[in-house]
């Protein structure tokens, strides 16, 4: 007996089979309701946010005009505001593939840094730069994003140890697994000249500006990074296999229910584990795109304590988008591109003089906002379904 | 010897902190709710315990704040995620991110002073040699640790409530059943996690360092959350995890002034391996809830 056959289906997840093309009048009419109340809520979360910059003493209006200008006001602004949301998008497509085979992976934060940590190591150690050398340090990011998930893999389905555990905590093991190395002379820690005057930095050489990832559009300042292309072009293809290949409908009939896909013959163990393992890929990926293309070394400060510094809570929003998605990969990508924005847009905040940390306030108000309108709706078509039971028996 | 005293002091502290937040963590665990914003809780804790000490300038009355505070983020985490049935991931996950911009936007506009809880001695045992020192003279809080480890085990163990708590995380649907309403044992859970967490991290601020600095928790929450599930979900082990956790924290800082040489890194991630190895050999023995981190709908409300 192993956990995932106690395991219900989550609520929240999309149904399994489809229903019809045409939208009834009935759920036209959902719709509206659905549109008035998100934006009622998110009315109210902006209007939550303003309290608090009001507070703080500085003006909501300055505040909301230098977000918008640097998330979306310029070319530049909107470059950064994608690169965000590549990364964020790549993370969040593994998610919601967990999520479909009814999995909670909440180890992305981990699966990211390792992924990073795997990409640095080989990269250094390759003789040779260019675009297989990039090839080769995503494809080792990716494996050591699917490593990190190898474990609680192994555990869900050979000991019936929840993944959501094993893979909360080897978050905090990667986060240690890079600090040691780039703290190592004989590891990854950067090698200076013989008689500089400052010390080795805990951080790792830094790769060769010819595995930098290519861009698209590069101007004074700014360059977009191939990532969110390539992000969303992996959404699409996760997508469609998860629609309409056999692999997806088993995935799917493991996220509806574990025990139809046992009664079947199939083995859920290797379904889920495929899941898994794929999911810390995409982490690992992201991890590698962030290398890659931003920072060309890993770095592993010390007194970053519990969080990692390295990955930066691309993870954590990842899954956030992941979830706020409703585990649709196509969804995610408008999530991240909001996601991105927030991001983009707090890193210029210090300039109007209130703390970029407002940023987080927003996305958590916006998370709620956007999660809230729908949860509503369903209530009440589960409770018109209640009653309708009550009448009949 | 001194060396050692001092870390034990030190160790009982750092135990003492996490010992609050998890004893909270643990309920909620049993009742089948992954907390994930004991983080947030214990953040809101901290910083409103300085707060409302530096407003009414007494540390006694900002203890309470933060036990308030960490009540306050509990009942909006207890709502949106056991009443209106959003995934308790994605509310913990924005309750964290909430309070860490709250609390960061806050303290560099409002004005915090200095405020700190005695140190209380109790006599003869404190002179105890080496463990004294470390279990009978500090700050008074931390004597309600002996308060809260049989009131927590007292209360999951003894009571029809928590009997009926630890239904609604093994088996929502049999607990339904039975006549349990899951769902508002688990809003009831969550808001007395969110008294132990906010407890825990008023401890922190007016307690161990008298003021607030932004982050200051630093992921302790998740920590307590690992010592947990080392501890495998009951009460002894979760003392028992929060002692290694809060163990190997002392040391790691303890680490340049004995002169030892162990990797600090080595140190942190011990108590996670330990928990995950755990995992690997007892698996059968020490489980988790089986209900551990999942949604429930009652359908009948």
């Amino acid at each position: 007996m192993t956990v995932t056959e106690n395991r219900a289906a989550d609520p929240q997840e999309p149904e399994l089979v489809r229903r019809d093309w045409m939208p009834s009048r009935q759920r036209l009419r959902e719709g509206a309701t659905f549109a008035m109340l998100l934006v009622l809520c998110i009315g109210a979360a902006l209007g939550i946010a303003s309290g608090l910059v009001a507070v703080t003493g500085a003006s909501p209006g300055t505040v909301f005009d230098a977000m918008t200008e640097g998330s979306f006001g310029s070319t530049a602004a909107l470059v950064t505001t994608l690169n965000h949301a590549g990364l964020i998008l790549t993370v969040a497509i593994g998610a919601c593939i967990a999520f479909r085979a009814g999995l909670v992976n909440i180890g992305q934060e981990g699966q990211f840094t390792i992924g990073g940590l795997a990409g640095a190591a080989v990269g250094l150690s390759l003789p040779f730069s260019g675009v297989v050398a990039i090839a080769v340090i995503l494809l080792s990011a990716a494996a050591g994003g699917a490593l990190w998930a190898l474990l609680p893999a192994f555990l869900l389905y050979a000991r019936g140890v929840s993944e959501v555990v094993t893979t909360l905590l080897l978050n905090f093991v990667a986060f240690q697994a890079v600090s040691y190395a780039v703290n190592r002379s004989f590891l990854l820690q950067e090698t200076v000249p013989k008689n500089f005057p400052v010390a080795p930095q805990p951080q790792s050489n830094q790769l060769p500006e010819a595995d930098r990832l290519p861009s698209l559009i590069q101007g004074i300042g700014y360059s977009l990074l191939i990532t969110i292309v390539v992000a969303t072009a992996l959404v699409l293809i996760v997508a469609i296999f998860i629609a309409r290949s056999s692999w997806g409908l088993r995935l799917r009939m493991l996220g509806f229910n574990p025990r139809i896909v046992r009664r079947l013959g199939l083995r859920s163990g290797r379904i889920g584990g495929a899941a898994l393992l794929l999911s810390g890929a995409f982490a690992g990926l992201a991890g590698g795109f962030l290398l890659t293309g931003v920072v060309l070394r890993i770095q592993g400060g010390f007194s970053s304590g519990v969080y990692g510094s390295f990955s930066n809570n691309y993870g954590w929003e990842g899954l956030l988008a992941a979830l706020v998605a409703r585990y649709r990969p196509v969804y995610a990508v408008v999530v991240a591109i909001l996601f991105g924005a927030l991001r983009a847009g707090g890193g210029v905040l210090s300039a109007t003089g209130v703390s970029p940390t407002i940023v987080g306030v927003v996305q958590a108000l916006v998370v709620l906002a956007v999660a809230i309108p729908a949860i509503l709706l369903r209530l009440r078509q589960r409770r018109a379904q209640a009653a309708l039971m009550r009448e009949r028996t | 010897m001194n060396d050692v005293s001092l870390v034990l002091e030190s160790a009982a502290r750092l135990s003492a902190l996490l010992l609050f937040v998890a004893l909270g963590e643990l309920l909620a665990e049993r009742a089948g709710t992954l907390n994930i914003s004991v983080e947030g809780m214990m953040l809101g804790g901290a910083f409103s315990a300085v707060y409302v000490a530096s407003e009414t300038d007494s540390a006694f009355v900002g203890l309470l704040g933060g036990i308030g505070a960490g009540l306050l983020i509990a009942i909006v985490q207890a709502e949106l995620s056991h009443r209106l049935t959003i995934n308790q991931f994605v509310v913990g996950l924005a309750i964290n991110l909430l309070v860490l911009g709250v609390t960061s936007v806050l303290a560099a506009s409002v004005h915090l002073s200095y405020h700190q809880l005695g140190v209380l001695r109790i006599p003869l045992l404190a002179d105890i040699p080496a463990v004294g020192k470390a279990l009978f003279q500090q700050r008074w809080p931390f004597y309600l640790v002996y308060l809260a480890i049989p009131l927590t085990w007292w209360l999951l163990m003894r009571t029809t409530w928590g009997l009926e708590l630890r239904a609604c995380g093994e088996n929502p649907e049999s607990a339904t059943a039975s006549g349990v309403p899951v769902q508002r044992r688990r809003r009831e859970v969550v808001m007395v996690c969110g008294l132990y967490a906010g407890l825990g991290g008023a401890f922190l601020s007016v307690g161990l360092i008298g003021s607030f600095t932004q982050n200051m928790t630093a992921g302790r929450g998740f920590v307590a959350i690992a010592a947990v599930i080392l501890g495998s979900w009951n009460v002894a082990g979760t003392v028992v995890g929060t002692l290694i956790f809060g163990g190997a924290d002392a040391l790691r800082l303890a680490l340049p002034a004995i002169g030892v040489d162990i990797a600090p890194q080595l140190l942190i991630v011990a108590p996670y391996l330990l928990a995950l190895m755990t995992m690997l050999v007892f698996a059968q023995g020490r489980r988790q809830p089986y209900a551990l981190g999942q949604g429930y709908e009652d359908v009948s409300a």
